[in-house]
């Protein structure tokens, strides 16, 4: 009788408009069990009313939205996900524990107040009031809150804006305890080192649509170029007659080689030169991957 | 079998026990009026505002005017003082937390339905009960105002439940402005309304024309039931009752609707 239920939420041709705008353009998007899914694009394309479908809080103007095979606005959907919106002014009269205890009793079966409080690193703050913490602090108070219900799917929207490196770096290992534990994490960031470092697949909206949607693996591998970079005397007008490469630039005796076939140009640069020293190959990161994508994002696609 | 047994338990655990359910209600009423009470920036002009008034108009100027005239102040700053947290505990929070985040955040989680306003009401009806105690201990203490236990009693029903349709329309006008516009449009009603339905000076002494207007306003209809609460009218107020259900019901849908649409 029961289907396995792999995927735990997901977008079916959802459209979305703003008066003249359209927000989301037939968008297509399944969340899987278990897995942390990065949803970047570039501002207005179409992030957070995805998100906001998901959530339930606003309704689609055509297409369909399923959270746990049901509708976001159904009660029993929603408390198995787990939220942490990217600005919300929680009561600031309220103790962080009061705070925490309120959220977990909307919940059928939460962690204990200790062992959330451990896995979001808040232990030291229950008795503070909320009004009282650092901007950090209280992003993890948030994140607190978001993990407290033992959620099956967690949206996460700019969850470490604010924070410092050594606070980010933990809120990175809690996110990995939980996909460990199987929960599905929908990750919203303008970091994009936090999506390569998190992510195991990454989705790219732009104009309300789907640009990409693969591993960051799968996306890099999308940039093929690579930057080879050393210091060498070799005549940079020279190199760039070599076979597979893109271009040859010469500055302040640095030489910078762009490639798609970084091994076979580094071998003959080795050749060339036996004085080459310093040598760099720079592989395309998600930053680059990114902005090639999203810049080649004409208006090509049509078709609805 | 294992795979089986982890999918339909995931599947029920989207229910919640009824027990669990309650204490999700009692835990955002704990949390709602826990919150206001320790905000001395909302309590504070609430308490102080009715009972400066009552002392200072009441005790001090019209002491030599006899008991009746206490009597009657208790009733007119009593109504005063509880459509205050009703506007403003319920108008204020609403449209800061339509625009801070706050409500967005509790319609994402799992929060029973209705829990949030809920929970602003019985803080509206806690702090109105504080502001009718405070007006009778004055009255017994200080003004000496001859009133019996039944009578406190009446008052003090009359407060908490009178503030409910101060609330709805708090509610309509939180629905209506964003964030930090709400007090003053409030007070835009409050203060003219308290005039106009007597609560100040009585109705008796405003001219002809405001007098027939009068009964446009909810205040004065809660100000003819607090009257005989206390004892000083003998009129039946059955219609009074009726047209304040009919007040709070009336902006509370037109507040829910909206709410359902914008959010």
């Amino acid at each position: 009788m029961e289907q396995p239920v792999a995927t735990v939420a997901s977008l079916a041709g959802a459209v979305k408009r703003y008066g003249a705008l359209t927000a989301l353009d037939g968008l297509d998007l399944m969340l899987h069990r278990g897995e942390l899914l990065a949803l970047l694009g570039p501002n207005g394309a179409g992030k957070s009313t995805a998100i906001n479908l998901l959530l339930g809080l606003i309704r689609a103007d055509a297409g369909r939205v399923t959270l746990f095979g049901r509708d976001p606005q159904d009660i029993g959907a929603r408390r198995r996900i787990g939220v942490m919106l990217q600005s919300a002014m929680l009561p600031g009269t309220l103790s962080v524990a009061e705070l925490l205890r309120l959220t977990m009793s909307y919940y059928p079966a939460p962690r204990t107040l200790a062992e959330t409080a451990q896995m979001a690193g808040v232990s030291d703050l229950l008795t503070r009031r909320y009004a009282a913490l650092s901007g950090g602090q209280q992003r993890r108070v948030q994140f607190a809150m978001a993990l407290c219900g033992r959620p099956e799917l967690l949206f996460l929207d700019e969850p470490t804006v604010g924070m410092d490196i050594d606070a980010r770096r933990k809120l990175w290992a809690a996110i990995r305890q939980l996909v460990a534990e199987g929960c599905a994490v929908v990750l919203t960031t303008h970091y994009l080192e936090e999506a390569e470092a998190l992510a195991q697949r990454v989705v790219v909206l732009a104009k309300g649509r789907v640009l990409s949607d693969g591993s960051v693996h799968a996306l890099r591998a999308r940039v093929a170029q690579s930057r080879i970079r050393c210091i060498s005397d070799l005549d940079a007008t020279a190199i760039t007659a070599w076979p597979h490469v893109v271009s040859a630039t010469r500055e302040d005796g640095r030489l910078e080689v762009r490639t798609e076939a970084a091994e076979s140009v580094v071998r003959r640069l080795l050749d060339a030169d036996p004085a080459l020293s310093e040598l760099e190959v720079l592989r395309a990161g998600l930053a680059e991957a990114f902005t090639e994508i999203t810049r080649d994002a004409s208006p090509e696609q049509e078709a609805a | 079998m294992e795979a089986v047994q982890s999918i339909v338990m995931s599947d029920a655990s989207g229910r919640m026990p009824a027990r669990r359910v309650v204490g999700a209600y009692l835990a955002e009423m704990r949390s709602e009026c826990v919150r206001y009470l320790r905000a001395p920036g909302f309590m504070l002009p609430v308490l102080l505002f009715p009972t400066m008034f009552y002392l200072l108009f009441g005790i001090v100027m019209n002491r030599a005017n006899g008991p009746d005239a206490l009597r009657f102040l208790l009733a007119s700053y009593g109504v005063f003082g509880v459509m205050s947290p009703g506007l403003f505990g319920f108008g204020v929070s609403l449209a800061a937390e339509r625009d801070n985040g706050l409500l967005t955040l509790k319609r994402a989680l799992p929060m029973p339905p209705g829990a949030y306003l809920l929970g602003k009401m019985l803080m509206a009806m806690l702090a109105a009960g504080v502001v009718i105690v405070l007006l009778l201990a004055i009255a017994l203490g200080l003004g000496h105002v001859p009133l019996g236990a039944g009578q406190a009693f009446l008052l003090l029903l009359t407060g908490m439940l009178g503030v409910l349709p101060f609330c709805a329309l708090g509610m309509f006008v939180g629905t209506l402005v964003k964030g930090q516009g709400a007090p003053g449009v409030l007070n835009l009603i409050y203060l003219p309304m308290s005039f106009l339905s007597g609560l100040w000076v009585p109705l008796s002494m405003l001219p002809g024309a405001l007098q027939k207007l009068a009964p446009l306003w909810p205040s004065s209809h809660l100000h003819a039931v607090a009257l005989r609460a206390v004892g000083l009218s003998q009129d039946p107020i059955g219609a009074h009752l009726l047209v304040l259900t009919a007040f709070g019901v009336l902006f509370a849908m037109l507040a829910a609707r909206r709410l359902r649409r914008v959010g």
